[in-house]
């Protein structure tokens, strides 16, 4: 039976209400977060490193599951927005105590919260909140999913993209490589759906096949078991992190094989064209998944990638709380 | 006998009863709970309550083979009270409930008490499938044979299955001692184990783990091996996969005693009906591709399938109100079994696709189960549902008489609304 699922992140406008994910949002979407963001990275810049726009909004993070990076970065975009911020690691408060999670959510709404921002060990967690919010009528609440179980990491994903284009400014002549883990990886999942609606010719997955769901060409990916293979002539290549507790184990023998077998190393770099960049959500695990001579060298953008990503949550939450730039 | 059993005449209505081959208007007589009569009243016969079923369809009471009606142990899910209301007012009449309760139903005395509070309300027939090893825990056998005196119609394992190969093979060989059929989901234990959807492009893609047709094509190879050495009688529950299905019908080729059925979801549905990770449509086996209804469709008819079960599953708001992934499993089923095998009817074509779809849950069902019910011959048990096919109704949680207000299927638009159930001889509900 045909069912039709109305996404939850787009209003009846087909404007942005929530970013929960990139797949299916439109490229003119993307690329107007991108330009957004373009113009918020001077602010960064300047002495006084704030804008108006969304002054006297409440933004909650809402972290179920632990990060200091992520919610670091989007603290700090929403201080330069002039927000007031409200960090909750609920992890360790109510669902503790056995409240339910929809139940957190209507009591933080009627703090008169206007934004979300919500980290969760989950797949699908800030739909689960975003459709109740929608449900309930409190459609002036805006989530942003700042990462939810393997499924998707749309922010990561958007300053990967701020970053090719910065460095690479055509979507539709590259040759971009994810490696590693891409079984447990949201990043890799909004990359992937990012690269693909921006026209990306040829997006390349690498890894062991305990570590590549199964699938991925559905995707529009090229799968490759072989990492030197895979690295040939691309213009990218996207690390990303092999967590601790994958290192050893039925998924992987150890993390020195896995180095030896996938880790980026100069020798493998140099397969990639000369201009090609190296990109890493973070944090790395040194002579795991990168080499340091790599993660340190030239053609590295790893830390821009950070400084880029605060420009792309303020242009996400400036845009979802309808202050156009 | 809690009632008096009533004479009663069913007039009018067009008598679809699947296991006489009868589809033709006729009036149905019944006396002492039991068909008195087909077509022309029996002499002497005098009606005390009469049901017009003009434009209606009166078919035997529908045999679901398998409804979890939650009780002992999860009673914040469901009652027996409305879980029974809802069985009569989808037409059911013959229930077959798992063991997995709480406790587990792996003590006589826990079958006779829930036999007993099923009489108490009387309404549809409640068949128990007694654990197959105490406490699911596939350890030690249950006392199959005190169990079968306490009302056990089978054995099972529930959702859980046996690690120790060994054990399923003795609890086989002591099955087929008594000739007890064991009802068994094929399902692997490790494999899949913690997955939540199938395994493919969309669960790879929704970041969610899955569950691989390997993990019911490998238990399918084990089941077969260890009945094909012992010769018991296996009832494969709720068949998921086209290589799944391939394997069933390969088994019966060779003559292998077993029979088989699947949920009425996965005639419909596939795993794209997901989403953006709706759980009501979180079931377990979990709702598999295009090519996996087609297939398990195509053996409806072919007959490797022998029923279809609503796998009714009362999961309450808290449970499912949950990350796709901690949601419970399970939909309401009992009030839309009939609708929904319907909807399949509709899709069938020539003239004998409402018989044909009807056996699945009566007759071929109540065969399966080793019950007397699901025909409406002279002298058969009088459990009949009247219904009017042409009705079309909008599923709506609230509305439904189960405790469970969770389906894949809310709202949804279906056909079939049942206007009488009779459960031995006795109007049970009516509207």
């Amino acid at each position: 039976m045909p069912k039709l699922h109305n996404h939850p992140q787009l209003d009846r406008n087909g404007e942005l209400q929530h970013l929960l994910t990139i797949e299916g949002l439109p490229k003119s979407i993307i690329h107007h977060i991108l330009d957004t963001a373009q113009s918020f990275v001077g602010i960064s810049d300047r002495e006084v490193k704030k804008v108006p726009l969304m002054r006297g909004k409440s933004v909650f993070n809402l972290f179920f599951e632990n990060s200091t990076r992520t919610r670091t970065t989007f603290e700090i975009a929403s201080k330069r927005l002039s927000a007031d911020v409200i960090n909750l690691n609920i992890q360790a408060s109510s669902t503790s105590k056995g409240e339910s999670l929809l139940d957190t959510i209507d009591n933080l709404a009627a703090m008169h919260a206007d934004m979300f921002v919500v980290r969760h060990a989950q797949s699908g967690a800030p739909y689960l909140i975003a459709q109740h919010l929608n449900r309930t009528g409190q459609k002036d609440i805006h989530v942003v999913n700042a990462g939810d179980g393997r499924h998707a990491h749309p922010t990561q994903g958007l300053l990967d993209m701020y970053t090719i284009r910065h460095y690479k400014q055509d979507f539709t002549k590259l040759r971009v490589a994810i490696v590693g883990d891409i079984l447990h990886s949201r990043v890799a999942r909004s990359d992937i759906h990012a690269l693909t609606t921006l026209g990306v010719p040829e997006v390349r997955a690498i890894g062991p096949q305990t570590l590549l769901p199964g699938g991925l060409e559905h995707m529009g990916v090229r799968v490759f078991n072989n990492i030197e293979e895979g690295l040939k002539d691309v213009d990218v290549i996207i690390t990303l992190r092999l967590q601790n507790e994958r290192m050893s184990g039925a998924l992987l023998p150890s993390a020195q094989e896995y180095f030896k077998s996938y880790g980026l190393t100069p020798e493998r770099l140099a397969l990639a064209k000369p201009d090609a960049i190296v990109m890493h959500p973070g944090p790395m695990n040194r002579g795991v998944e990168i080499d340091s001579a790599v993660a340190d060298g030239k053609q590295a953008v790893i830390l821009p990638q950070v400084t880029f990503g605060i420009a792309v949550r303020m242009a996400v939450m400036s845009i979802l709380a309808g202050g156009r730039a | 006998m809690k009632f008096a059993r009533m004479n009663l005449h069913i007039k009018n209505g067009r008598l679809v009863d699947p296991a006489n081959g009868v589809d033709q208007v006729a009036d149905l007589f019944i006396a002492d709970g039991k068909v008195a009569a087909v077509g022309t009243a029996p002499d002497g016969f005098r009606a005390d309550t009469s049901i017009d079923a003009s434009g209606m369809v009166v078919a035997p009471g529908l045999v679901d083979l398998s409804a979890r009606l939650r009780e002992p142990g999860y009673e914040y899910k469901a009652t027996l009270e409305s879980e029974m209301q809802a069985a009569i007012q989808g037409g059911v009449t013959s229930l077959v409930c798992p063991p997995d309760t709480d406790p587990v139903l792996d003590e006589p005395g826990l079958v006779e008490m829930l036999k007993h509070r099923a009489r108490n309300l009387d309404q549809a027939n409640v068949h128990p499938l007694g654990a197959l090893t105490m406490g699911l825990k596939g350890q030690a056998l249950t006392e199959m044979a005190e169990l079968t005196e306490a009302g056990c119609i089978g054995f099972a394992q529930a959702e859980v299955p046996i690690l120790d190969t060994n054990v399923l093979l003795r609890a086989l060989q002591y099955a087929k001692t008594f000739g007890y059929t064991v009802w068994l989901r094929p399902q692997d234990a490790h494999i899949g184990r913690g997955g939540v959807a199938h395994s493919g492009p969309l669960a790879s893609r929704l970041g969610l783990s899955g569950v691989p047709v390997m993990a019911e094509t490998i238990a399918l190879h084990t089941i077969f091996e260890l009945v094909r050495s012992t010769g018991a009688r296996v009832h494969l529950c709720r068949i998921s996969s086209a290589a799944g299905i391939e394997l069933v019908r390969a088994a019966k080729a060779e003559g292998l005693p077993v029979t088989c059925d699947v949920g009425v979801h996965h005639l419909h549905m596939t795993d794209a009906d997901i989403g953006f990770f709706d759980s009501n449509a979180r079931l377990t086996p979990p709702l598999r591709t295009q090519r996996d209804r087609d297939a398990i469709r195509a053996a409806l008819v072919d007959g490797t399938v022998d029923a279809i079960c609503s796998d009714h599953t009362p999961v309450d708001d808290d449970e499912k109100l949950l990350p796709f992934a901690e949601a419970s499993p399970g939909a309401t089923g009992l009030e839309l079994l009939l609708s929904l095998t319907l909807k399949w009817a509709e899709e069938l074509h020539g003239d004998a696709a409402l018989l044909r779809a009807l056996a699945k849950i009566t007759s071929q069902a109540a065969r399966t189960a080793g019950l007397a019910a699901g025909q409406l011959g002279v002298g058969a048990v009088a459990d009949v549902v009247v219904f009017d096919p042409g009705a079309r109704w909008t599923v709506d949680g609230a509305a439904l008489a189960s405790q469970g207000k969770h389906t894949p299927f809310l709202g949804f638009e279906v056909s079939g609304q049942v206007r009488a159930t009779v459960v031995g001889g006795r109007v049970a509900y009516q509207r």
